[in-house]
């Protein structure tokens, strides 16, 4: 077993990074697979929360870089998923207190013994950022359909591509397909249109998102749940499964367009 | 390597330290730095550097390993200054500053003298995305496009084989004579020599426009295939 490891990243904060972090890994821990995540945002750490372990942490990242704890010390197990484990971030430190050599360091200790490791990256372009993807294997660009986060979106896939960090892919978060029918906001297709690589998810607008944040169970293990279903589904294209986009079905023509834009620079 | 680590020039400037690499080998060279730099953390603890690299040919590869590692150090690396193209266009890739204003007072005249290589065009085949930003000293031709937040400045014309989405300044030295086309022009700025074009005032036209200055103001035209224009 070798774990492959992804950095979700995105520029801007907010769009939902660290939500959609927890949902791929629980997604993924349902379906028996071994996940660990790591929370890349040393002095603001929140993954934690999501997750619903805030109370467990006794070490974090910062511990088992500077030698004070072994990594199974640090790994939090899940309370009802058993692959599913969370290194968290320090929160009286900053992001000076990690370098991406430790990342990687940390993250090939990790992978023997895991399917994937998923890395949640802190918002910006400076170090935490840069620590966050030195050792993904993949990268997953998360945004919103706003002008804002794509913008974002765009230099972070720059610097991706300037890094020769292959095949960044987008996930599309808070999609409001009734405020997209009004031309209030963005398209699906027109956030690929300019960002021209492959997707991997679009997530509707759900309040169940925030509500599961909240309580600490990610919407993902709610099966009634759309935003559920569509993290469950970027899981299952992340293991190489063919699924169809959620609700792209309905208009018609619109999936056939999506991958020729997609397609078009692969 | 002590022989390299001495043939450091370390100047301070205005914006932080001006480190010049003497000529080698880049691992040497890189190596020899980073040892100067250990040697004397206090000294650059915090540092903002710019390193001048000569004739040295830099990927994107060695210049992110070499500015992680100086990072850890705490030392930011923002401008890499090289007379090689290439070098210089990984450091623009990176985001690095590649001239330093004010630099040496006494080269920066034949910096810009002689004539504007108008024949020469820098080739950049991919897009460029927000946050590039692209000075070419002749022509540039994008086969790409050139999104939002992406800047590309020209002292000769400029082609995008694409979207131009992003600003564009053609004729950057003062000639009125450059233009710029796009398979798509809808630009959040346009401006050829001194004179500019804002891309609210631009209408949405799908096809190849190509703009240049008539009467002292950008203008724009649909591009005509040959033998079916109106003439």
């Amino acid at each position: 077993m070798t774990a492959q490891v992804i950095t979700l990243s995105s520029g801007k904060g907010g769009v939902g990074k660290t939500t959609a972090v927890a949902n791929i890994a629980v997604a993924l821990a349902a379906d028996g697979l071994k996940v660990v995540c790591i929370d890349g945002d040393i002095g603001l750490r929140n993954l934690d929360v999501v997750l619903g372990l805030e109370n467990r942490i006794v070490y974090d990242v910062v511990d088992v870089i500077e030698g004070r704890c072994k990594l199974r010390q640090a790994m939090i197990r899940d309370k009802h998923l058993t692959g599913l484990y969370l290194i968290p971030a320090a929160q009286t430190r900053d992001k000076t207190a990690v370098s991406p050599s430790d990342m990687v360091r940390v993250c090939n200790e990790l992978r023997p013994d895991h399917d994937y490791i998923l890395i949640d990256s802190p918002a910006g372009i400076e170090r935490g950022f840069r620590n966050a993807i030195a050792p993904a294997d993949r990268v997953f660009v998360v945004t919103n359909p706003e002008i804002s986060a794509v913008r974002d979106a765009d230099r972070v896939i720059g610097i991706l591509e300037a890094e020769e960090k292959r095949n960044p892919a987008l996930i599309i978060n808070r999609l409001n397909p009734a405020l997209v029918k009004q031309n209030d906001m963005l398209s699906a297709e027109d956030v690929l249109d300019l960002l021209g690589i492959p997707l991997i998810g679009i997530v509707p607008e759900d309040q169940s998102v925030i509500i599961g944040s909240n309580h600490g169970t990610p919407v993902a293990q709610d099966p009634r749940s759309r935003a559920g279903q569509a993290f469950r589904n970027i899981a299952r294209r992340l293991r190489g499964q063919e699924v169809p986009f959620l609700g792209m079905e309905k208009q018609s023509g619109l999936w056939d367009r999506l991958q020729k834009i997609t397609g078009r620079r692969a | 390597m002590d022989d390299l680590i001495a043939a450091i020039r370390i100047k301070g400037m205005r914006d932080g330290l001006l480190v010049s690499l003497p000529e080698g080998e880049w691992d040497e060279q890189s190596a020899a730095l980073l040892a100067q730099i250990d040697s004397q953390p206090t000294f650059f603890q915090g540092a903002r550097v710019a390193l001048e690299v000569g004739t040295q040919v830099l990927r994107v590869n060695e210049m992110v390993d070499l500015r992680d590692k100086l990072s850890e150090r705490s030392v930011s690396l923002w401008a890499v200054i090289s007379e090689s193209p290439v070098t210089e266009q990984t450091a623009q890739l990176l985001g690095l500053a590649t001239r330093v204003s004010k630099l040496r007072p006494e080269e920066q005249h034949s910096l810009d003298a002689g004539p504007v290589p108008h024949d020469m065009a820098l080739f950049v085949n991919r897009t460029l995305r927000s946050g590039t930003r692209i000075e070419a000293q002749g022509s540039a031709v994008v086969v790409g496009d050139v999104n939002p937040g992406a800047e590309l400045v020209a002292q000769g014309s400029v082609i995008v084989w694409g979207r131009l989405r992003g600003t564009v300044h053609a004729g950057s030295a003062g000639d009125r004579g450059a233009i710029i086309c796009a398979l798509e022009l809808s630009p959040m700025r346009l401006q050829i020599a001194g004179e500019a074009l804002e891309g609210s005032k631009i209408d949405q036209d799908e096809h190849a426009r190509t703009a240049s200055i008539r009467d002292g103001a950008i203008v724009l035209e649909s591009w005509q295939p040959a033998g079916t224009g109106q003439a």
